[in-house]
């Protein structure tokens, strides 16, 4: 009888990971701009775009909230699994205590921005 | 690691291997984008608390995306996060499976291209759609 083989779980870091890093290369940078350079400095775009009445309205539509959620969730999978491997390329070797901090960062601030998200209310 | 063994068999240092090669500097500065990707998520995410705690605490979060520190760090990661945009297409070629038309292997550079023509478009479709809901 053959020892079933233990499924591996590289698959859905990965997955979270090319995601993530999707997202970042399409969005990230006019995010960046939008939200730290453009609405703060008034350039371009009004300078109450991110007033409390619309962040507000936009938090608790259902369709603001999953987009908020998906690109803070899958921004930090994507950075923390990068961080992960190239700490092991510096010579921080690949240990179930960075994977736990790096992935363990990753969940935390998933759970933080669901948690946030919902409080908001709908 | 081997300095227990009698025999002290040589070990190739490993320490500082990037910097030896240029192809691995960049490969390694490439790399290194995550951090500014995870210092934006966090940026966003304490947002999103903030927005969640009420009004006063939104103003406040705001009111420190104004200050000039904070700009020339948005700046910073702009250029960081556009150079993971850059890189992540520049890749792409090599981490998708080739694609086929016309009976002809898609050249990588026409790849790299769409990725980037489609991250154009996606930027100023965000940037119309804020205005637009906003002004």
């Amino acid at each position: 009888m053959k020892p079933a083989m233990k499924r591996s779980n590289a698959p859905i870091f990965w997955g979270l990971f090319g995601a993530g890093g999707m997202l970042a290369a399409l969005f990230g940078p006019v995010l960046v701009f939008v939200t730290g350079i453009a609405v703060p400095l008034g350039i371009i775009l009004p300078a109450d775009a991110m007033s409390w009445s619309h962040m507000h309205a936009f938090a608790q539509h259902w369709a603001g909230k999953g987009l908020l959620f998906v690109v803070v969730a899958l921004f930090m999978w994507h950075a923390m699994h990068r961080i992960y491997h190239s700490l092991h390329d510096l010579g921080v070797h690949a240990a179930s205590a960075t994977r736990f901090a790096c992935y363990g960062l990753a969940v935390l601030a998933t759970l933080l921005a669901a948690g946030a998200l919902l409080a908001v209310g709908f | 690691m081997n300095t227990s063994d009698p025999r002290r068999p040589y070990v190739r240092p490993m320490a500082g291997w990037w910097r030896r090669n240029p192809y691995f500097v960049e490969y390694m500065v490439h790399e290194a984008t995550a951090l500014f990707v995870a210092a934006y998520a966090l940026i966003l995410l304490v947002g999103l608390l903030r927005l969640a705690q009420g009004e006063s605490a939104w103003n406040g979060w705001l009111e420190a995306l104004r200050s000039p520190l904070s700009v020339i760090f948005h700046l910073v990661l702009l250029a960081a996060i556009s150079y993971h945009c850059w890189t992540w297409f520049r890749i792409m070629p090599k981490t998708m499976p080739p694609l086929v038309v016309g009976g002809k292997r898609l050249a990588p550079g026409v790849i790299t291209a769409c990725g980037v023509a489609v991250a154009a478009v996606c930027s100023v479709a965000v940037l119309a759609a804020v205005w637009g809901a906003t002004r």
